[in-house]
Formats: structure tokens, sequence, C-alpha cells
């Protein structure tokens, strides 16, 4: 087969190499990119492209967020080889307590956000403290914390049940989208301030990765073959390009999208570029190796797990306004979402290895399960056994691939 | 003369670079207590892990016979069968079971139904076992409550469980005190009576002398000679001798100017407890180090060098500890490692992979990571100076890599052994701390690290080098501390120091 090729298109056949090796080399890193796009290609078809409508996609990534902000922290939890998974139920419980503090205490929104997010990292800390301080496994301390959330959020909405959640900017978050200049004659039918962040947001990815590899090229590291490195920047930058369009052509990104991406941004810088990051990874890698190094990994476990008592806040506040109220059953499952997120987005059981961006993908990989199987009317037992099956393919192809690279 | 019980016949065992076995020869006569001794890292335990099929038949080359036939054991099931028990410095005992399960453990005594364990008919016969090895415990109590003294005839009477005939022990009284230690020997001699003939690994040439009829030493991985008591007494002396044997070459690179200069640091009655182990494991310890000098701490494994390293050094096995510490004559106390690293210490683990590397981690981000402070700012990582710092270090140090974004993982032991090194030269100290410098490495590896470690010394630093090789601390120090079960049995100048004095020292 190849012969053939190789008689025929030398070039070609230089290019399809090319392709072969890098894809072979990142098979791990581009695994659940091509999963995700396989996934949605899919649901395309099998709904006649009803998947792929501006509505359904915008749908998606609002009800991604929640999962979302959890699979981030998780990244962070997994990465230190530790798991939290109290996140569900906290989540849910903080979300009550924003809506208590908004509709019976009277607080207004701008006072309660911090607030709450404060408790939830308050919340982070003290499951931390048996883990870190006592050394007791983090899969019994956040056990007894979900049973204690469980709890909690009962305890709390025991009087009222549901709390309906009246302030419209706290249902803002997780309903609303950004604002459009008005019309110009232009382009009037689309959300013009999307495309201008979507443009914006392709523009520094391809300037920052042109720099990132010059300044590789000239330390004579490893880089992607030209074709290759044209190649991804094309792709992404179309991905991009696509879903800013799809947005754009409905009601424009939202306020949950814009919370996520801050998230994202945020995590993915402190992983990638700091010290904090670096020392996270280090703990993961090498928990005794770290310690001789100078980092106290008693510490790090309150900061991973304080930053994930927050998210889990964020992830309740985002889950209450989305429903415009607190129910006594808010977080269910949550954290197992989550987790099944980072795994399938490329996080190492073992540790020390993980991206937030890949959790990201995960957790999108999660939800267009979900949405697409509700769109073909799956029945729910079905729609389980399904997202089940690719959480353990994802860890299988995992484990398959890093074996491979010893 | 009868067939001896075991032959090994030229055994050659190479792990990736270094030939642990070369051609080694190792004959064991029917009922007799055959004693193994020999330097660290001279071959006796992977000898013995070959013969008990740890390593397979295939992944060495030589012949073993036993019993007269060739044996060809694929795990240590087919040796254990064919009646060879080997025990471990570290006991093989589950803690939290009773004694009567560790000794059926893996060997359990069947009902009828060939499904479930006859229980009482294993509680009888590990009674028997018990006598057998002359232990009074009751049966039924855990493991984890005996000393290691009785742990010890617990493995034993495992091992006669299963119809041993070989009984293999690996440094068996490292742990015990004197009276254990006895009560061990005249069991041994009672099994031998018995039949079973027995192989021993021991550093105490003492305890060899008393019980050994016939020693073999072996020497880089080598047989140098076999010993027979009955022919002539076996002397330490002799063993010792055989056991060093090499003169020491120019592997050792000379120091062009020598010039120690004041005490930087100090270390005042030291003594450190284990809350783990329930004992002490450093008592009265004093030694100093001078500016531009490196000082040797002799001894053997286990005998608590590494924990004095680890204690001074932060801490991070939270041993109790009492006594003081003068960093350049002022006293300092250090609550974690960073404290340690702050003040200008540095600690190259003897486990390179263990403890010291990130292997997941690129070679720049392992050089970096004991002081990532230096090359961020506001808690940002400057990612152009740590390359510079990379790139540094892979010249200076002449580490082999294509590039410093190469995975440490995939990289030699001896350019793993540099990057390790490296990590702490970037925190740029003044004591630095060598646990088992070169610890696996090839010989051109050791020598650029020993020439590493000059110029370090030329420039001003003090260098604490713990090492099991004696030719190497003879070769590369200035003072030499030996130590002895968490103690320092003595000190002395180079120039007074021979491989015997230290040996003798080590072993006592």
């Amino acid at each position: 087969m190849s012969t053939v090729i190789n008689s025929q298109r030398p070039a070609g056949t230089n290019f399809f190499n090319n392709a072969q090796k890098v894809l072979r080399q990142n098979i791990r890193e581009y695994g659940m990119y091509i999963a995700l796009i396989v996934i949605m290609a899919i649901f395309t078809v099998t709904t006649n492209g009803v998947f792929i409508s501006s509505r359904n996609i915008s749908n998606l990534l609002n009800q991604t967020g929640y999962i979302a902000v959890l699979a981030v922290g998780m990244t962070l939890v997994i990465i230190i080889r530790h798991i939290d998974l109290s996140v569900g139920f906290l989540a849910g419980f903080m979300g009550a307590v924003a809506a208590i503090a908004m509709v019976f205490w009277g607080l207004p929104v701008y006072v309660v956000i911090p607030l709450v997010l404060a408790l939830g990292a308050i919340a982070g800390l003290i499951t931390a403290y048996p883990v870190a301080q006592l050394g007791i496994p983090s899969f019994v301390a956040s056990l007894a914390g979900w049973l204690i959330y469980r709890g909690a959020i009962l305890l709390v909405t025991m009087g009222t049940g549901t709390i309906i959640i009246p302030d419209a900017t706290f249902n803002a978050i997780g309903n609303g989208f950004i604002p459009d200049i008005p019309n110009i004659g232009i382009l009037d039918d689309v959300h013009k301030v999307t495309l201008f962040l979507g443009l914006l947001a392709i523009i520094f990815f391809i300037v920052g990765e042109i720099n990132g590899r010059k300044k590789k090229q000239a330390y004579n590291f490893e880089v992607l073959p030209g074709d290759m490195f044209v190649l991804k920047m094309v792709f992404v930058s179309a991905l991009v390009a696509y879903i800013t369009w799809v947005l754009a052509g409905y009601r424009g990104m939202s306020w949950t999208l814009v919370v996520v991406l801050i998230v994202v941004a945020i995590y993915h810088f402190v992983t990638t570029k700091t010290v904090l990051g670096r020392h996270i990874y280090a703990i993961g890698g090498n928990p005794e190796a770290a310690e001789l190094s100078g980092i106290s990994v008693k510490k790090l476990v309150f900061v991973v797990f304080g930053s994930m008592g927050m998210l889990s806040a964020l992830s309740g506040i985002l889950f209450a306004s989305r429903l415009q109220s607190a129910t006594t059953t808010a977080g269910s499952l949550f954290e197992l979402d989550a987790i099944a997120a980072t795994y399938v987005g490329g996080v190492s059981a073992a540790g020390g290895v993980g991206k937030v961006v890949g959790s990201l993908i995960g957790a999108l990989v999660m939800m267009s399960l979900t949405s697409g199987m509700n769109l073909m009317s799956i029945d729910i037992s079905l729609q389980y056994i399904v997202r089940g099956a690719v959480l353990a393919a994802a860890v299988i192809f995992d484990v398959a691939t890093r074996n491979r690279g010893k | 003369m009868s067939v001896p019980i075991l032959e090994m016949k030229n055994i050659t065992k190479e792990f990736p670079g270094v030939k642990a076995l070369n051609n080694v020869s190792f004959q064991v006569a029917r009922d007799e207590i055959h004693c193994l001794v020999g330097e660290n890292g001279a071959g006796k335990s992977t000898l013995m892990k070959v013969l008990s099929g740890v390593y397979p038949n295939g992944d060495y080359s030589g012949d073993i016979l036993y019993e007269g036939e060739i044996q060809r054991f694929r795990g240590i099931r087919d040796s254990e069968k064919a009646g060879i028990a080997i025990i471990y410095q570290e006991l093989a005992l589950i803690p939290e079971l009773t004694v009567y399960e560790n000794i059926f453990l893996g060997n359990e005594i069947k009902d009828k139904n060939g499904l479930t364990i006859d229980w009482n008919e294993t509680i009888q016969r590990a009674t028997q076992m018990l006598k057998k090895v002359r232990l009074n415990v009751n049966p039924e109590a855990k493991v984890k409550d005996l000393g290691v003294g009785k742990q010890q005839l617990i493995e034993i009477a495992k091992a006669l469980s299963r119809d041993v005939k070989l009984l293999i022990l690996d440094e068996p009284t490292s742990a015990l005190n004197e009276d254990d230690s006895k009560n061990l020997f005249d069991l041994l001699r009672g099994l031998k009576e018995q039949g079973v003939t027995c192989i021993l690994i021991s550093h105490k040439l003492k305890e060899v002398i008393e019980i050994a009829d016939t020693v073999t030493v072996l020497r880089d991985g080598q047989t140098i000679c076999t010993l027979s008591a009955s022919q002539a007494p076996i002397t330490e002396n002799v063993l010792i001798k055989n056991m060093v044997g090499r003169e020491i070459d120019n592997i050792y690179p000379k120091r062009q100017h020598k010039q120690i200069g004041e005490t930087v640091f100090e270390v005042q009655n030291w003594n450190a407890y284990s809350p783990i182990l329930g004992r002490m494991i450093l008592q009265d310890v004093n030694f100093n180090v001078k500016r531009g000098e490196i000082i040797g701490f002799a001894g053997l494994m286990g005998s608590g060098r590494t924990e004095l390293a680890l204690s001074i050094f932060g801490n991070p096995d939270h041993f109790r500890i009492r006594g003081d510490m003068y960093l350049k004559g002022k006293k300092c106390n250090f609550h974690h490692t960073s404290d340690a690293i702050h003040a200008g210490l540095a600690y190259v683990t003897e486990d390179r992979k263990g403890d010291g590397l990130i292997l997941l981690q690129d070679v720049k981000q392992n050089l970096t990571l004991a002081n990532l402070k230096a090359i961020s700012k506001n808690g940002v990582v400057d990612e152009n100076a740590e390359i510079q710092v990379g790139n540094k270090y892979k010249d200076s140090l002449n580490i082999k890599t294509p590039t410093i974004e190469q995975t440490v993982g995939n990289l030699s032991g001896g350019n793993q052994q540099k990057v390790s090194l490296g990590k702490w030269l970037f925190v740029n100290p003044e004591v630095l701390i060598l646990d088992e410098p070169t610890r696996g490495i090839d010989v051109g590896a050791k020598f650029e690290i020993y020439t590493i470690m000059n110029q370090l010394v030329e420039q001003g630093m003090s260098i604490i080098m713990i090492s099991s090789e004696l030719p190497e601390i003879l070769g590369m120090s200035d003072r030499v501390y030996i130590v002895s079960s968490g103690r320092i049995a003595g000190e002395m100048s180079i120039e007074e120091a021979t491989q015997e004095k230290i040996m003798e020292m080590a072993t006592n």
C-alpha cells in the first residue's frame, strides 16, 4: 500500500509519514481531541444535524460549565495523587447557601458570590486537614465530606424545600449571554462581540505558537515538522472559528462559558508557568523527591484542596444559577462526572501527569455523550452504560499508550 | 567425598552497564554451614537471587547443579519446590497475620474437600515447627507483636514447613541483638545435624569465623577464594585481605590544590529516635567538616549513615532528634528540608530513582526543582532562564542527553546521577552531602563525578560523602568517619586510614 503511494507521490508520502509519526508520538495528547470530534460527528449524523446546531452547542457548553470547573480543580487533586469525593454535594450545599444568603438574609449578589467562594475554600481546607496532617487517605476523608454535605443540603432546605432565586443578576451567570454592540449594517444576524473574541483568540493562539516554535528552534529543541505545525494551526483555528461561528449564530457567548474560560485560563497558567504549578507536578511525580527538594507536600495538599473547595462553590453557583433555584438534590454525582472527565482528559491515575485543558476536553466528551444520547432519545439506562464504557476505554487507552511509551 | 548439594558453575549475570557476576563458581557440601562474604556490591545477593530463581533461567549464563542435577529455575516457586529457601534481610512476613497463618502462607493445608483450609491441622503443625526452631510463642499471636529475633525464627519455621534442604540466610543478624544471634546460631547448628545445609551471607566477620565450616569470598562479582575451617583456622585478617584485595589505582583523580580551611559545619551530641522502628537509630554522633574538605562516612549498609544525613537535612522522616548543629559557628535548627536548603545544605540521595529525581519530567525541570526561586519572578517561572540553567549544567557536568527536554527516566544511570548532582549544585550549597554518589554507575561516569567533587571543594565547598565502597572512601576523602550501629565508631585522617582498619571498626 505504502509502496504504491511512494512511487507515485513522494511529497505526499512525506506528509503522510510526518502525520503518522506525529500522531504516534502524541497519541495520548491528541487522542481525546480525536475522540471528541468523532463523537460529535457521530451524533451530528444520528440526529440529522440537530446536535451541531447553534442552539444545542450553546446549551451543551453551558451544561458542561459546572462539571468543567470541578474537573479543573480535580485535575490538580489527582495530579498530587489524591481524590476528592466531597465536591458534588459541597457544590450543591454551597449553591443552597448562596440561595439562602440572597433570599433569606437579603445579601446582595456581589457579596454573596465572594462569600460563598470563600466558604468553599474553607470547606476544602477542612477536607485537607486530616489528609495532610494525619495521613488519612483522601478517599476516606472526602467520603466523610460527601456524607456530611449531603446531610447539610437536606438540613438547610428542610423547611423550605427548593429555594427559588429571584435575583436576575445571579441567574444571568447560568442563563445569560454577553452583550453585543448595536447593529451596524453588516453581520447583523450574528453576535458580533462573540465573533470578535473568537477572532482575537485565534490570533493570540497563532502568534503564541509561532513565537514558542521560534524559541524552541533557537535552542535546537525538537519541534513539529513544518507541515504538521501548519496543519495543527489550521486545525485548531478552524475548530475555534467554527465554534465561535456556531455560538455567534445563536445568542453569542454565555456568561457560563466566560467563567469557565477564565477559570481554565488561570489554572492553565498556574500549572504550566508558575513555581506553584511546578511544585504540584513534582509532588505528583515523586512526593519523596519533592519533599527532599524543599517542597512542603503538606502545604500544597492544603492549597490544592482549598482550590478544589473554591471551585466546588463556583460549580454550585453555576448550577443554582442555571436552575434559578437551590434544590435538595443539587450536586448528585457531580464528583463522579468530574473525576471521569479528568481521566478521559488524560490525567494519570498514578499522579504527576495531566493537563487542565485536557480535563476541559474530557468534560466536553462526557457532556457531548449525554447531550447526543438525549437528542436521540436513548434511554437513561443505556446512557449510563455507554458513558461507563467510554470512561473505561479512555483509561485503557491511556494505560496502553503509556506502556508502549516505555 | 560425597556429591556436593549445590554447585554453581561459571555464573555470569549482567545488568545494563554492570557485570554483577563474572564467571562465579560456588560449591556447597552437604550438611555444612557455608558463609558467603564480600563487600557491598561484591555480588553475594545477586548470586543468591540467581540460585533461588529470582533471576530466572536464561537471565544469566552458567549452570546450577543441585543434588547433582542441572536445574533451570524459572522463579522462586521452582526453587522452593526443590527444597531451597531464602530468607532476606527484610523479613517477608505479614505483620497483621498470626504466626501459624504466616508459617503456612502460600502452602496452606487444605481440608479433605480441597477448598477450605484445615485450621486445626495448621495450628498443630505450626506448633511442631515452632518447637523445631525452639521458639516458645503462641502460634495464634500476631507477628507484629513479636520482636525481630522471633520473627527471624518464624521465617525459618516457615522454610522448614516446606521440607527445606538448603536454607539461605541473607544478613540474618543485622537487626538482632547478641542473645538472639547466639540463639539463631545454635539453631542452625542443630539443623545441620538434622540434614539442613545452610548458606549464610554476613558482614559480621566474627560471627562468620564462629559458625562457618566453609567460607567463600566474593569480590567485584568474582570468586576470590574458598576457605575451609577444617584445614586451617580462618582469621579475620585473611578474610578482610581477600575481601578488599585490590589496590586503589588511578580511578581517583588527585586534587591540585588542597586548601582546607575553618570548620563550616558541626554536629554535636546528635541523637535520633525513629518512632516507626521504635528504637534509637543515632546515638551521640559528633562530627564536623571544614571548608574545602571532603569527609567520608564509611560503614555498612544499615549502619545509620543515610538516617544521619536525613536527620540533619530538615528531618523529612520525622525522627525525634536531640542535639546541636552549627553552620559557620551559628547554631541552626531546621524544621523542614526547605530550611536546610535555605541555610546552605544540599543532599544528593543514594536512591536517585526512588527519592531523587522525577523520572516523568525532563532534564531542565529536574535541574531547577530545588531552586525555582532563582529563575522566577513573582512566582512565574522564567522559561528562558530555565533553559540557560539546563544547558549550563548539561555542558559543565557533561550530561549526555539529546536535549534538556529529554525525560530523565530515559537517561542512563550515570547521566541520571549527574542530573541529580546538578540539581543540588544549582542550589549552590555550602555543605554538599553525597549519599553513595557513584552507586550503580560505570567507571567512566564515576571518574567524572570524582573530578566534579574535586573542583567543588577547590572552590571552597565542603563535601560529606557517604559511601559503602572503601576504595572510594580512601581515594576521595580527606578525613574518614566510621559509622557503626548508629554511632561514630571512629575517626581517622586519610593518612592513617586503611581498608582493614575501617572494616574492623565497621564490622564490630
